[in-house]
C-alpha cells in the first residue's frame, strides 16, 4: 500500500511538472489558434536564462523568475507581433505553424552556437531535498512546481473571467471580428496573450531548472508531453491542461512501476489514443474551431 | 454625419463595391436596399473598418476614417450590429453586454446604459447569467442589439437584424428598433424586409451589383416602379 501511495505521489508530482509546462501552450492556442511549435524552445531559453542568472549573480533559482518571466513575455509578444501577425492574412493557416517550427529550429541552433552542446546544471539550492508527507516522500522542488501549477491555473482563470482585459481576451478568442466591433484591438490582445502564455513558460523554466539539467535540446524532451497534455485536456482549456497533466503523470508513474519503465511511453500514448477515440475534442474540449475550417 | 465617397471595396482580389457614395445625416434613419450579394453587408463592414476600401473615402463628423482600424472607429461612435448576431457564445449575456461597453467613452456609464437597455429588452434581464449560446435566435438578436447600444454610439448600423428569425420574433425586433429610432438615434440599416424598413426610414439607397443605382426619400422609393417590382414584389 505504501508503495502504491508513493507511486501515486510521484505521478502527481510529474503531473505538476507537465501542467506547468503545458499551461502557456494551451493558453496561446486557445486564444490565437496558433500551435506554437517553439514552445519547448521557449522553455529551453528560460532555463538557460535561469542558469545564467543563478550562476553569474549567485541568486536563488526561484528569484530569477522576476527576470525570466518578463523576458519570456517580451519574447512571446515579439514572436506574435513580428512573426505570427504578418502571417495572419496568409491564405493558408499552416504558414503560421511552419513559422513556429522554423523559430524552434533557429532557437535550438542559436543555443548551440552560444552555449554549445554541453549540459548546464543550475544549482539545486536544496530543492532536491526529499520531504516526507505522511507515508510518501517527494522532492521539495516538486512540491513547489505542483503548487505553482495549481495557483497558475486558478490565477489565469480568475484573470480571464473577472477582469476587463481578461474578458476582452476571451471575446477575441470566441469571435475576433465581433470583438473588434466592440472596440477591442484584437492584434494587441494577441500580442498580450502570446506574451502571457510565454511568461507562464518563463515561470515554468525557473521552477524546473534546479531539478533538470539544461541543454539546447531540453525543449524537445518536454514539449511532446506538453502537446499530449494539451490535446488530452481539450485544446485551449486551462483547467483541462491541469487535469490532463495529472492523468498523464499518474499513468506514466503507475505504468512505469507496475508494467515496466520501458513501456511507460507506450502505455501513456496508448491511453492517450483511446481517450481521443472516445472523446475527440479532449476531456474539457468544446468545439475546436480552426479558422481555416469555419 | 457619415459620408462615403466613391468607395471600391471587396475581399482579396474580388471587388464587390464599385464607387459607392452615400451619406447619413444626424438623426436620420437610412436604409440600403438590394438583392443578396449586391454589397450591402460589405458597405457596412467597410464603414465599420473591418474591410479597407481600395479607393474612395469614408468620413465621419468631418474626420477621415478610411484607414482607421475597426476598434478605433468604434471609439468615434460608430457601432455595427453584425449579420448573424455574432455574440460571444461562451460568455454570459451580462459579459456580452459588458463587452459592448468596452470603448472608453462607454465604460464609465456602463451601469446606466445597461439599465436603459433592460427597459428596452425586458426579456434580457432574466437571461443575464446564461451563456449567450443557450438563448433562442430571437433572444440572441435582442442581446446583439442591446450589446451594440451599450457602446452609446452616435451612429448605429444594423445588418439584417431579422435574418433567420420566426415572424413573431421579427415583429418584436422591429418594435425594439422602432423604439430606438423614436428615441432619436441615427441609424443605417440593411434589412430583407424592405417594405417594413422603408416605412420606418427617412431615406433609402438602392444597391445593385456593388453600385448605388437609385436614392430618394423612403416615401418616394416605396412608390417607385423599379423598387416595387424588384424588391417589394408588387
Amino acid at each position: 500500500m505504501e508503495t502504491f501511495l508513493q507511486v501515486v505521489a510521484n505521478g502527481l508530482m510529474l503531473g505538476g511538472l507537465f501542467a506547468i509546462i503545458s499551461i502557456g501552450l494551451t493558453l496561446i492556442f486557445g486564444i490565437i489558434k496558433v500551435v506554437n511549435f517553439a514552445h519547448g524552445e521557449f522553455l529551453m531559453a528560460g532555463m538557460f536564462l535561469t542558469y545564467l542568472i543563478t550562476t553569474k549573480l549567485g541568486l536563488h533559482p526561484y528569484a530569477s523568475v522576476v527576470v525570466v518571466a518578463p523576458a519570456l513575455f517580451v519574447l512571446g509578444a515579439l514572436t506574435q507581433r513580428l512573426l505570427i501577425q504578418p502571417l495572419l492574412s496568409a491564405r493558408d493557416d499552416h504558414v503560421q505553424i511552419f513559422a513556429t517550427v522554423g523559430l524552434s529550429t533557429a532557437m535550438i541552433n542559436l543555443a548551440l552556437l552560444l552555449y554549445g552542446a554541453d549540459i548546464a546544471n543550475t544549482p539545486t539550492s536544496g530543492l532536491r531535498t526529499p520531504v516526507d508527507i505522511g507515508p510518501v516522500r517527494v522532492l521539495e522542488g516538486q512540491i513547489y512546481i505542483f503548487l505553482c501549477a495549481a495557483l497558475l491555473v486558478v490565477g489565469l482563470e480568475l484573470f480571464l473571467h473577472r477582469t476587463q482585459t481578461g474578458r476582452a481576451i476571451r471575446a477575441v478568442a470566441q469571435n475576433r471580428a465581433a470583438a473588434q466591433l466592440m472596440g477591442i484591438n484584437a492584434n494587441w490582445i494577441y500580442v498580450l496573450s502570446f506574451g502571457i502564455g510565454a511568461a507562464c513558460v518563463g515561470l515554468a523554466s525557473s521552477l524546473i531548472a534546479p531539478l533538470y539539467p539544461t541543454s539546447s535540446t531540453i525543449g524537445t524532451y518536454f514539449v511532446l508531453t506538453a502537446f499530449v497534455v494539451v490535446v488530452l485536456g481539450g485544446l485551449g482549456s486551462i483547467p483541462g491542461a491541469f487535469v490532463g497533466a495529472m492523468l498523464i503523470g499518474l499513468i506514466d508513474a503507475l505504468a512505469g512501476f507496475y508494467i515496466g519503465s520501458d513501456l511507460r511511453e507506450a502505455v501513456v500514448f496508448g491511453v492517450f489514443l483511446i481517450i481521443l477515440i472516445l472523446r475527440p475534442s479532449g476531456l474539457f474540449g468544446t468545439r475546436v474551431k480552426l479558422s481555416h475550417i469555419s | 454625419m457619415l459620408s462615403i465617397e466613391g468607395v471600391d471595396a471587396g475581399y482579396g482580389a474580388t471587388t464587390i463595391l464599385n464607387g459607392v457614395t452615400l451619406d447619413v445625416q444626424a438623426g436620420e434613419v437610412v436604409t440600403i436596399v438590394g438583392a443578396n450579394g449586391a454589397g450591402k453587408t460589405t458597405t457596412l463592414r467597410t464603414i465599420a473598418g473591418l474591410i479597407k476600401p481600395t479607393s474612395g473615402r469614408v468620413t465621419f463628423e468631418g474626420q477621415d476614417i478610411t484607414s482607421l482600424p475597426a476598434h478605433e472607429i468604434v471609439d468615434l461612435g460608430i457601432t455595427l450590429i453584425p449579420e448573424g448576431r455574432q455574440l460571444f457564445p461562451d460568455m454570459t449575456v451580462r459579459e456580452n453586454l459588458m463587452m459592448g461597453a468596452y470603448r472608453r467613452g462607454a465604460r464609465a456609464q456602463q451601469h446606466e446604459t445597461m439599465d436603459h437597455v433592460m427597459e428596452l429588452f425586458p426579456r434580457i434581464r432574466e437571461r443575464l447569467d446564461q451563456h449567450a449560446s443557450s438563448l433562442s435566435g430571437g433572444e440572441q438578436q435582442m442581446v446583439a442589439i442591446a450589446r451594440g447600444m451599450m457602446a452609446r454610439p452616435k451612429l448605429l448600423m444594423f445588418d439584417e437584424p431579422s435574418l433567420g428569425l420566426a415572424p413573431i420574433v421579427v415583429a418584436q425586433v422591429f418594435e425594439a428598433i422602432g423604439k430606438i429610432v423614436a428615441a432619436g438615434a441615427t441609424v443605417l440599416i440593411v434589412e430583407q424586409n424592405v417594405f417594413t424598413t422603408l416605412k420606418a426610414a427617412d431615406r433609402g439607397y438602392v444597391l445593385e451589383n456593388g453600385s448605388i443605382v437609385l436614392t430618394d426619400t423612403a416615401e418616394a422609393l416605396l412608390s417607385d416602379d423599379h423598387v416595387r417590382q424588384a424588391y417589394l414584389g408588387i
